[in-house]
């Protein structure tokens, strides 16, 4: 069974077409590469498989749960970090982990909160008022809520949006540790991303998919990645 | 094949939320400003407004006759943030996929900010016992008043749930959340009631008063427990709680 599954997913915002019907599935040790320019529903197909929105046709599966039939259970499976980790700006980093664990009703919420710090690099800064983190810190502790309960299906939105280059390298070390029990999608549009990081490309422009494909395949498509993307969303 | 699904949650999701919500009060300067500006007008008001020394009587309702105007202000104040702030830091989306219904959690934020208010109007309870130092006073009397002005805040509360719900400005909630609560008030002292007498007939307003905030607090001040202001107040709170639940629902 898929660990991740989008059937036939659409979505309208008043007369824009935001997602027209998007299928697709993936399973664990799989790491998808979401693609495609800004604006192409890449978020929004995200936020319905999360549950945070409602498809308008369609069903978003996580662990076999419908998101919309049975939500509770089916986002006790998912980590998710929305587009810009947007965390309680008020709280310290400790206190944001804890509450999330109390939240979730995690076993032991002390000892995930202590994993989860060690894993993400976090110990140093977690005593610390969220809103005075620099931008790698917080888009860490997005990251760090979301693989908190050690979750079999993992969905980021940008996770690497805004970070240097030694941080970007820092999160794709991290992902790449957990992805071989996860399946896991990260949203991108930085194309490198895909060689390093991921197993497997899907390519969305205007609420379409338009190429779903292993790496090894979709790298041959050409040298210049950037000539395969326009080409691709054109 | 996953692995065995998470033990169910239980109360665990709500339970954290009530604590996180209400401890938030405290992160912020906002619940030491509120606490005082709470005590300041609920005491002067009563002792300079309402001349509650000079009038020789050993009794609270002139403290708990400016409550209506007190919870109409100040319980939009500490409501404001209760969904604004979560739109605004973008941690609604959050919240939104962790595993807690939004019933679950509008719940524990609106009982934690009822708990918060709870925590101001016990702090004036010094005015119920130099009261009850000069005089002797009727406690039973004080007590249901005191029961009475908390379900008031609860009701006013539910209001600012709403104007906190439709905004991602706290500011807009608060000054929507005060208007909306003003005019529960303004009802009770019939300013209305040429406007209303137009709409409904003179038969129609005595009705139409009784959804006034003062109308419903006042039989408490008198020691009379009614069911009917009872009703008003939880229905008026409940109402409130279920509205924001449903709008953030749909948003």
């Amino acid at each position: 069974m898929p660990l991740i599954e989008a059937q036939h997913l659409s979505k309208s915002y008043g007369a824009l077409r935001a997602v027209r019907d998007v299928s697709f599935s993936v399973d664990r040790g799989e790491v998808v590469g979401f693609l495609g320019p800004n604006g192409a529903g890449k978020s929004t197909t995200m936020k319905m498989l999360t549950g945070h929105l409602r498809a308008d046709a369609g069903a978003a599966l996580i662990a076999g749960l419908d998101v919309a039939e049975e939500p509770v259970r089916a986002k006790q499976h998912l980590g998710y970090s929305p587009e810009g980790a947007p965390a309680y700006g008020e709280m310290t980093v400790r206190e944001f982990l804890r509450f999330a664990a109390d939240l979730r009703g995690l076993a032991d919420p002390a000892a995930s909160v202590r994993r989860t710090l060690a894993l993400c690099r976090l110990e140093e800064v977690a005593a610390q008022g969220i809103d005075t983190l620099s931008k790698g810190y917080r888009m860490r502790v997005g990251f760090a809520q979301a693989v908190l309960h050690d979750p079999e299906v993992l969905i980021l939105d940008e996770p690497t949006d805004g970070l240097d280059p030694n941080q970007k390298h820092e999160v794709r070390r991290i992902l790449k540790e957990m992805a071989a029990t996860k399946a896991v999608i990260v949203s991108t549009h930085i194309l490198e991303e895909v060689g390093e990081l991921c197993t497997r490309v899907i390519v969305i422009a205007k609420g379409e998919v338009r190429c779903d494909e292993s790496r090894e395949k979709f790298l041959a498509r050409g040298a210049d990645l950037n000539a395969v993307f326009r080409q691709l969303t054109a | 094949m996953t692995s065995p699904a998470p033990a169910a949650p239980g109360l665990k999701p709500f339970a954290a939320m009530l604590r996180r919500e209400f401890a938030g009060y405290f992160r912020t300067p906002l619940a030491y400003v509120f606490l005082a500006v709470f005590n300041a007008f609920a005491v002067s008001l009563a002792f300079f407004v309402g001349g509650l020394y000079e009038s020789g009587v050993a009794s609270l309702d002139r403290f708990f006759l400016y409550h209506p105007w007190l919870w109409a202000f100040l319980a939009p104040a500490a409501g404001a943030r209760l969904w604004a702030e979560e739109r605004r830091q973008g941690t609604l989306e959050l919240l939104l996929t962790w595993p807690i219904t939004v019933w679950q959690a509008a719940l524990g934020k609106f009982l934690a900010a009822w708990l918060f208010l709870a925590c101001a109007l016990l702090m004036t309870l010094p005015v119920a016992f130099t009261v009850g130092w000069l005089g002797d006073p009727d406690w039973g009397v004080i007590v249901s008043g005191y029961a009475g002005s908390l379900l008031c805040a609860g009701a006013c509360l539910g209001v600012a749930a709403v104007a906190s719900a439709l905004t991602r400005s706290q500011v807009i909630a608060f000054v929507t959340g005060f208007l909306a609560c003003f005019v529960l008030v303004l009802v009770g002292y019939g300013v209305f009631d040429e406007l209303l007498a137009g709409l409904f007939g003179p038969a129609g307003i005595d009705e139409i008063r009784r959804l006034g905030l003062w109308r419903n607090l006042e039989p408490f001040t008198l020691g009379l427990l009614d069911v009917r202001p009872i009703a008003y107040f939880l229905s008026v709170a409940f109402a409130g709680l279920g509205l924001s639940t449903i709008i953030i629902e749909r948003r």
